[in-house]
C-alpha cells in the first residue's frame, strides 16, 4: 500500500474556558491524542456528536490551527510553518468545504469571482487561463456559467454548496476536508451534492476528510469511518461493516439511535444522560457514565485503542482483543 | 367518531404569492400524525394557519374544525382557550422559547395559571409534576434554575412540560428533534411517544426525517410545494410509496446497512412559489411525467384504505417501482 497522504499521529488541543468573568480558567480537551491515516483517493469519515471533537481535528489536519502536541504529515512532510511560501504552497494542496454555503460566500460578489479568487491568490495561469478555469469548474459542479454571473442570494442552498466546492477545487487541491457539507440541505438536494462529491473524487483521485454527525452521509462517502467522543477516536474501521456490527457501546447506541424508516423503535438503546461537558471530562473512559455496560474499572482506567480483528481498532475493556496499553 | 381535527382547503398566500394550496388533513383522537417534506413545503405554515399563529398580512382560507368547531378566524378570546389548552405546540429550538431570565417555575406556573384552574401551592406542586413526568432529575430543586443551566435536551423536556401544562388533546411537535444530538434525539422521541401514550394525546410530528416519522407516527403525510401529495400508513408508505415525489425521497436516504448504492437524486430544485409550474408542481422533476401533469394539478386521490396519492401516474410509477424491486 501507498504511503498515506495525510498522517495524523496523536494530536492533541485544548483550549482554557472561563465560567464567568472572574472564574478560574480551565482546560477543555477538544481533541486528545487522535491519530489517523488518510491513503490517497480515499475518504475518511469523521462521526460524533457536538462538542467530540471532530472540526477540531479537522483544522488542525487543514493547519488552521496548531496541535498543543502531536504531528501532522501532508506527504511525508510535516506541515511547513504558517505564513511562509512553503506553507502557501502546502496549502493551495488542501482546501476546506463548511456547512454553511451562504456563510462561505462573499454576499457582494458574483459566484464566479469568487471561483477565481484562488487562482488570483495562488497567481495560477493567465487571466484568460483562469476564466477558462472557472467555467470548467462551474461545469464540474453541473452549473453554467449563467449561474457563475450570479450574487449568492440568487442562488439555491444547494447551487451555493456546489459553488463552494468549484471554489475549493479551483487550486486543483489533492486533499479536501468537509465539515458537515450537506448537513443544511435538504434530503433530495443531499443526494444530488453527495452524488457529485462521490465522482469529482473519483475522477480527480481527491483525498478526503468527511466530518459529519450523519451516519448514513459518512457510510455512503467514506472508506473509512472514525467514531469521536469527548476528543478521542472510540472505534475505527471500514465503512461497510462498522456500523453493520458496531462494537463499541457508544457506537452501537449511535447506530441505533439513527431512526431507519420501515423499522420501529423496538429493542432501540437509548442512552441515559446528556452528552458530556469537555471541560468535565469523566475519568477513566469518558464514555463510561452513560454506558449501559460499564464495569468498575472503566471509571479509572482510560482504554486504549487497539485492534480486535480485521481492520478494526476499538478503546473499550469489555470488548474482546482489546487489550490496555498505557496511552503515551 | 368524529375526528379531533379537520382540515379542509386550508390555503396561505403571502402578498398575493401562494405558500399553501389547499391542504386537507384529518387527526383523530389519540392519532400520531407525520408531516414529511422539505424546507418551504408547507409543513409548519399549515399549522400556524390552523392555529392563528400567522402574521396579520398572510391570507388564509379554508376550514379548520377542532372537534366540530370551526377555529379558522374565531375571536382571539376563543383561540386563547385553544392554543396551549387542548392544542399545544412545541418548535426546533428550545432555547429560544424560553425566557432566559425567568426561572422554570415562574413560565411552568405562568402556563398552568392561564390554562388550568389550579392556585397556590396546587400550581407548584403541578409544575413539579410535569418536571417529573418529562424525565428532569431532582425536579423540585431544578425548578429554581434558569434555562441557561439546562442543557439542550433538558431544555426540549421542560418545552414539552410546559406544552402538557394545558391537558392538551394534540400535540404539534415541529422539528423538535433537529437541533439535537442523534442520542438525545432518541431520548426526546422516546418520551414524546411515551407522554403520548400515558395521556391518550394526539401528535403530529413535522420533520424532514424520514426516519423519525417513520418511527413515530401511525401515518404519514408527503408535502410537497404547499399540498399534501401523499397519505399513507406509515409501514405502508416506506414499503410502497406511491407517488414520485415519496420515492424520490425515500431514494435519496443513504442506507446504513446493505451494499452501498448510488443514491437516487431528484433533479432540480423545489419551485419558486411565485413561479409555480402549471399543472403538477412535481411534474418538472418528475422522471415519469407526461403531457397531462402540465395541464391540470391532480387531486388527492383514494388508491386503497387509508391511501391517497396526488398523482396522474401512480399507478404506472408503482409498477415501475415494483418492477426495478423485482429485478
Amino acid at each position: 500500500m501507498s504511503p498515506p497522504l495525510v498522517e495524523v499521529s496523536a494530536i492533541s488541543r485544548s483550549y482554557a474556558m472561563r465560567s464567568g468573568m472572574f472564574g478560574r480558567a480551565t482546560a477543555v480537551h477538544a481533541v486528545d491524542g487522535v491519530s489517523l491515516a488518510i491513503a490517497k483517493g480515499q475518504t475518511l469519515g469523521l462521526v460524533g456528536e457536538s462538542g467530540s471533537g471532530k472540526s477540531t481535528t479537522g483544522r488542525i489536519v487543514l493547519g488552521l490551527e496548531p496541535p498543543d502536541r502531536g504531528e501532522v504529515r501532508f506527504d511525508g512532510k510535516p506541515m511547513a510553518m504558517p505564513a511562509t511560501a512553503a506553507w502557501r504552497a502546502q496549502r493551495a494542496r488542501m482546501q476546506m468545504i463548511f456547512q454553511d454555503p451562504l456563510g462561505a460566500l462573499d454576499r457582494r460578489l458574483p459566484v464566479a469571482t469568487q471561483i477565481r479568487e484562488p487562482l488570483d491568490i495562488h497567481g495560477i495561469g493567465t487571466p484568460a487561463d483562469r476564466e477558462e478555469r472557472v467555467r470548467g469548474l462551474l461545469r464540474a459542479v453541473e452549473l453554467t456559467p449563467a449561474h457563475g454571473a450570479r450574487y449568492p442570494g440568487a442562488l439555491s442552498g444547494g447551487q451555493r454548496q456546489r459553488i463552494v466546492l468549484a471554489r475549493a477545487l479551483a487550486t486543483k487541491p489533492d486533499f479536501l476536508v468537509c465539515d458537515e457539507p450537506v448537513s443544511a440541505l435538504d434530503v433530495s438536494i443531499q443526494a444530488q451534492v453527495v452524488n457529485l462529491l462521490c465522482d469529482l473524487q473519483a475522477e480527480l483521485s481527491l483525498t478526503l476528510l468527511f466530518i459529519s454527525h450523519d451516519l448514513r452521509v459518512i457510510r455512503q462517502i467514506s472508506n473509512i469511518v472514525a467514531v469521536m467522543y469527548l476528543g478521542r477516536i472510540v472505534e475505527i474501521g471500514s465503512a461497510d461493516d462498522l456500523f453493520a456490527r458496531p462494537e463499541h457501546p457508544y457506537t452501537q447506541a449511535l447506530v441505533s439511535a439513527s431512526p431507519a424508516p420501515g423499522r420501529r423503535s423496538a429493542g432501540r438503546i437509548v442512552l441515559a444522560g446528556d452528552p458530556p461537558n469537555p471541560a468535565a471530562r469523566p475519568q477513566g473512559c469518558a464514555f463510561h457514565p452513560r454506558c449501559p455496560r460499564a464495569i468498575a474499572r472503566c471509571a479509572s482506567e482510560v482504554p486504549a485503542l487497539s485492534a480486535v480483528g480485521g481492520d478494526r481498532q476499538v478503546a473499550c475493556h469489555l470488548v474482546t482483543g482489546a487489550q490496555t496499553r498505557d496511552a503515551a | 367518531m368524529a375526528p379531533l381535527v379537520n382540515i379542509a382547503g386550508l390555503s396561505v398566500a403571502f402578498s398575493g404569492v401562494p405558500v399553501l394550496r389547499g391542504v386537507d388533513l384529518t387527526l383523530h383522537k389519540g392519532e400520531a400524525l407525520g408531516l414529511v417534506g422539505e424546507s418551504g413545503s408547507g409543513k409548519s405554515v399549515t399549522w400556524l394557519a390552523a392555529l392563528g399563529l400567522l402574521p396579520r398580512h398572510a391570507q388564509v382560507s379554508g376550514k379548520v374544525r377542532l372537534e366540530g368547531r370551526e377555529i379558522l378566524g374565531a375571536p382571539a378570546t376563543e383561540l386563547d382557550r385553544v392554543r396551549g389548552g387542548r392544542i399545544a405546540m412545541i418548535f426546533q429550538d428550545p432555547a429560544s422559547s424560553l425566557n432566559p431570565v425567568l426561572t422554570i417555575r415562574r413560565q411552568l406556573c405562568e402556563a398552568l395559571a392561564l390554562h388550568r384552574d389550579l392556585q397556590g401551592n396546587a400550581v407548584r406542586a403541578e409544575a413539579r409534576r410535569l418536571l417529573d413526568l418529562v424525565g428532569i432529575p431532582d425536579a423540585g430543586r431544578r425548578l429554581d434554575a434558569y434555562p441557561h443551566e439546562f442543557s439542550g435536551g433538558q431544555v426540549q423536556r421542560i418545552m414539552i412540560a410546559m406544552a402538557l401544562a394545558g391537558n392538551p388533546g394534540l400535540l404539534i411537535a415541529d422539528e423538535p428533534t433537529t437541533a439535537l444530538d442523534a442520542t438525545i434525539q432518541a431520548q426526546i422521541l422516546e418520551l414524546l411517544s411515551t407522554v403520548r401514550r400515558e395521556l391518550g394525546m394526539a401528535l403530529v410530528l413535522i420533520s424532514h426525517d424520514l426516519g423519525v416519522v417513520a418511527e413515530n407516527c401511525d401515518r404519514v403525510a408527503v408535502m410537497y410545494a404547499g399540498r399534501i401529495v401523499e397519505e399513507a400508513p406509515s409501514n405502508q408508505l416506506f414499503a410502497d410509496p406511491a407517488h414520485p415525489y415519496a420515492q424520490g425521497l425515500i431514494g435519496a436516504l443513504p442506507p446504513l446497512d446493505g451494499p452501498r448504492r448510488r443514491l437516487t437524486a431528484i433533479p432540480g430544485t423545489v419551485p419558486d412559489p411565485a413561479k409555480m409550474p402549471g399543472g403538477c408542481a412535481f411534474a418538472p422533476r418528475c422522471a415519469l411525467a407526461s403531457e397531462p401533469c402540465g395541464l391540470a394539478a391532480p387531486s388527492l386521490a383514494p388508491i386503497a384504505d387509508d391511501r391517497r396519492v396526488a398523482c396522474i401516474r401512480a399507478e404506472a410509477s408503482r409498477r415501475a417501482l415494483l418492477g426495478i424491486a423485482a429485478e
